[in-house]
């Protein structure tokens, strides 16, 4: 058999054992790998940046813990860059398992920033239909979620006073690994003219690029990478996100390579086939 | 009579939430709280219907196959488990209650697991679909490989450059032809919709 046709017909355990080196090298040895600042994560980090000194920026956690590696870091960076500020944080978790997982990360960084419920935060939590849930937001918060995530009346928290729907807070930051992203777009930026960034995962990212050129969204956090730029920009030291981007560079390069040695394969078995017609 | 009154029903809902849709206005609000309030009740109540399906499918699956009994067993129990840790908001909100472990210690794991399997998979995917066949196909693979080069770290002025031509490319291209998709599914659901609202389309009535 000629070398092009053992590479073409390489056994699939071999580059799924190549990819696994690839994940595992990161973890043993600490890499640094500069990451390039986007326009469009600047975008987001510019605007939560003015929200300070009591502004409230909605921030919806719309994913479940089979894509919190992308999304988390990012929700983490911009909750602690609200809280740095004094800013005050507004939230929902439309997503079916991410309530619980939204819920740690608030407590976490509440009594890590000395924050308290219901008066420099308050988590919505969860309620199912997403399109439904969020155009009730849009008439007042308290019509889908009479009870916040801890069970108090929401009319009755002290940061919800004169807090009705969307015209009260600053803007809206959806971080989503599914098609509630779609609906905070069509919703919250379309019906009621809120500015709307979204926090995707890296697979989803080419689809709303269109949104930004249309100014339908004012920035964007695309995957791992944006949640890096993110942390960078906050100057947020051991952050998942930046933690994260040597295992993609690593995982890239294994890919870029297998895709470089299958077409160089390719070609010589290809010429090799039209010499022998020849 | 039949098929009649149905169609009339979806007609003038359809009718009601699009002219809802237009006019601004205090009581067209609470008429669009008031519709989307029966949205949530139709759900909860296909909910019974979604369990017993599952529940049903389950069992009858382990009675015909001895090899599918543990996992049904697996399916039950956790479904069980979970209602029961689910029961009081104080067991859910604690840090050490049994539905709390279960989210943490075995379905974060289990869902960030399978998700990144996927990394394996699409780099086997990758070696095997990614040829240069055809001249389409050289497009596809330039193209994901300029975006894949954005991901790595590339010396000066080429990150620059790579940089750039992959914002052109998501920017213009790949914008081109998502806008046209989108206008393309938007006019096709529109014209769906319409049929429905006329009764021209009676596919979800289950026949015809």
């Amino acid at each position: 058999m000629a070398w092009y046709e053992r590479v073409l017909s390489v056994d699939r355990r071999l580059i799924y054992a190549a990819m696994g080196v690839a994940v595992i090298i990161p973890a043993i040895f600490t890499m640094h790998i500069p990451v390039t600042l986007s326009s469009e994560v600047r975008a987001v980090h510019e605007f939560t940046e003015e929200v300070k000194d009591g502004d409230i920026l909605f921030l919806a956690i719309d994913f479940d813990p089979s894509t919190m590696a992308e999304l988390l870091p990012m929700a983490e960076a911009v909750m602690r860059q609200v809280f740095e500020n004094d800013g005050r944080l507004l939230m929902s978790s439309l997503s079916q398992f991410g309530p619980p997982m939204a819920n740690e990360l608030i407590t976490r960084l509440a009594r890590e920033y000395g924050k308290e419920s219901g008066v420099d935060f308050v988590y919505l939590g969860y309620k199912p239909y997403p399109a439904i849930t969020i155009l009730a937001m849009g008439t007042d918060f308290r019509v889908p979620f009479p009870l916040d995530f801890y069970n108090q009346p929401t009319d009755e928290l002290p940061m919800m006073a004169g807090v009705h729907n969307f015209d009260d807070v600053e803007g809206v930051i959806a971080l989503c690994g599914g098609n509630a992203a779609d609906m905070w777009i069509t919703y919250v930026n379309a019906k009621y003219g809120m500015p709307v960034a979204l926090g995707v995962t890296g697979v989803m990212a080419a689809d709303y690029y269109q949104y930004l050129q249309s100014g339908q969204l004012f920035g964007l956090l695309p995957g791992i990478k944006g949640a890096a730029e993110y942390e960078q920009l906050t100057n947020t030291t051991g952050g998942e996100g930046l933690r994260g981007i040597p295992y993609q560079t690593t995982t890239h390069f294994v890919v870029l390579f297998f895709i470089i040695l299958t077409n160089i394969a390719f070609f010589a078995q290809r010429s090799a086939r039209a010499r022998m017609r020849a | 009579m039949k098929m009649q009154i149905p169609l009339i029903l979806v007609f003038m809902c359809g009718v009601a939430m699009l002219a809802q849709f237009m006019i601004p206005h205090e009581y067209s609000e609470d008429f669009f709280q008031y519709a989307n309030d029966f949205v949530i009740v139709i759900g909860i109540l296909a909910l019974p219907v979604g369990i017993y399906s599952l529940m049903s499918n389950t069992v009858r699956k382990a009675q015909r196959d001895p090899k599918e009994r543990p996992f049904a067993l697996v399916t039950i129990g956790a479904y069980v488990i979970m209602i029961i840790g689910g029961m009081k908001a104080e067991w859910f909100f604690s840090p050490t209650s049994l539905s709390t472990r279960f989210f943490d210690n075995i379905l974060i794991p289990a869902q960030a697991t399978l998700f990144s399997m996927l990394a394996f998979y699409i780099a086997s995917a990758a070696y095997r679909a990614f040829r240069a066949r055809t001249a389409l196909a050289a497009v596809l693979l330039v193209t994901a490989f300029v975006v894949m080069l954005r991901l790595i770290p590339l010396p000066e002025p080429i990150a620059t450059w790579n940089n750039g031509l992959v914002r052109w490319i998501l920017e213009v291209p790949n914008m081109a032809a998502k806008r046209a998709i989108v206008m393309g599914v938007a006019l096709g659901g529109i014209t769906y919709s319409t049929k429905i609202l006329l009764g021209i389309e009676r596919a979800y009535m289950g026949g015809e």
